[in-house]
């Protein structure tokens, strides 16, 4: 392989870690916002590292749910990560004990998306080392860097976190509803679904209890469809 | 909650969402390449989404509410569909909620 195409690889993914990670400081926010403090904040960021999932785990805690239906939520959104991982063996052949360990902890959606567009096996592993490294660089440091800022809010600034941590859950949702996603009308109608029954059962189960039902709503996404290629 | 119930939350979903990780490098294919299986996993993300959004935007504990919330929303959905990039969504958002806060208070 040329060294320009390495090059353009590293950067392409050290690129998208740099954007990705600026977003950890909506989180560590938005986990100051719902009551942890900052070393459980730092650790979910560190330990768990799968945005949607962290996101879910304290945007439950702090709408009042337990720590059940926070957990359950989380676990539920990182089951894609598993449909990732076998996607990636082909790609990186993970090697040993040990190198399976350490690969599972960086496969997300970007390492992912990262890995699958690389060109050959080579480039895929080097894409998912440099954007796994960046990102977790970036995201646990902007996770501690939102977590410090948010303690400081007050008055309208605090009401501007409040509207940030919604805005924060669309902007993770918006990518599966744009045109291009495959079977982007269905994961739209899917999402409507799970708002439509959340809201519903908001004022009549326990908080957090309407987010783990919401998932009923893949229903509405019917039967498998004939076997296609679905990328990510 | 209590520090140590959020602790014990904490440390289970971590160690839960790294299983999950895992298991995808370590079971074998045709577990997870299950056609309903595979239906399941991919609108599960838009289902759980689409609640939190709802949730997050439209609930205050077992209440249904409107605030300035929904205005951060509104902008968000905007820059999101002019292909703003993550952090200026959030920003924008961030901004017109603490417009409306002190519009109304």
């Amino acid at each position: 392989m040329s060294s320009a195409v390495r090059s353009a690889t590293v950067r392409d993914a050290i690129g998208l870690g740099l954007a990705v990670g600026l977003y950890g400081a909506a989180f560590g926010a938005a986990a100051d916002a719902a009551g942890l403090n900052l070393w459980q904040t730092v650790t979910l960021s560190a330990l768990m590292f799968t945005g949607a999932s962290q996101f879910a785990l304290v945007g439950v805690l702090g709408a009042g749910g337990s720590a059940l239906a926070a957990v359950g939520s989380a676990l539920l959104l990182g089951t894609r990560n598993t449909v990732y991982g076998v996607r990636l063996v082909p790609l990186l052949k993970p090697r040993g004990v040990l190198r399976r360990l350490g690969t599972a902890h960086w496969v997300i959606d970007e390492t992912t998306a990262l890995s699958i567009a690389a060109p050959d096996r080579g480039l895929a592993r080097l894409a998912f080392l440099t954007g796994g490294g960046s990102i977790f660089l970036t995201w646990n440091l902007m996770t501690v860097v939102g977590a410090l800022g948010a303690a400081a809010l007050t008055g309208p600034a605090l009401a501007a976190l409040d509207a940030v941590v919604p805005a924060a859950f669309l902007a993770l949702l918006w990518p599966r509803l744009r045109s291009g996603f495959p079977e982007a009308a269905v994961q739209r109608r899917v999402a409507a679904g799970g708002a439509v029954v959340a809201l519903g059962l908001t004022p009549v189960v326990p908080a957090g209890v309407q987010v783990i039902a919401a998932v009923v709503a893949v229903a509405l996404a019917g039967r498998p469809r004939p076997r296609q290629e679905v990328s990510t | 909650m209590s520090g140590t119930a959020l602790w014990v939350a904490v440390l289970a979903a971590s160690i839960g969402c790294y299983l999950l990780k895992l298991a995808g490098l370590s079971v074998p294919p045709s577990w997870v390449e299950q056609p309903w299986v595979a239906r399941i996993v991919d609108f599960v993300p838009a289902a759980l989404l689409g609640a939190l959004v709802a949730v997050q935007a439209f609930t205050s504990g077992q209440q249904l509410v409107i605030d300035g919330r929904l205005a951060g929303l509104a902008v968000a959905a905007v820059a999101l569909a002019l292909r703003a990039p993550f952090i200026v969504v959030l920003v924008l958002a961030g901004a017109a909620g603490a417009l409306v806060h002190v519009l109304w208070a």
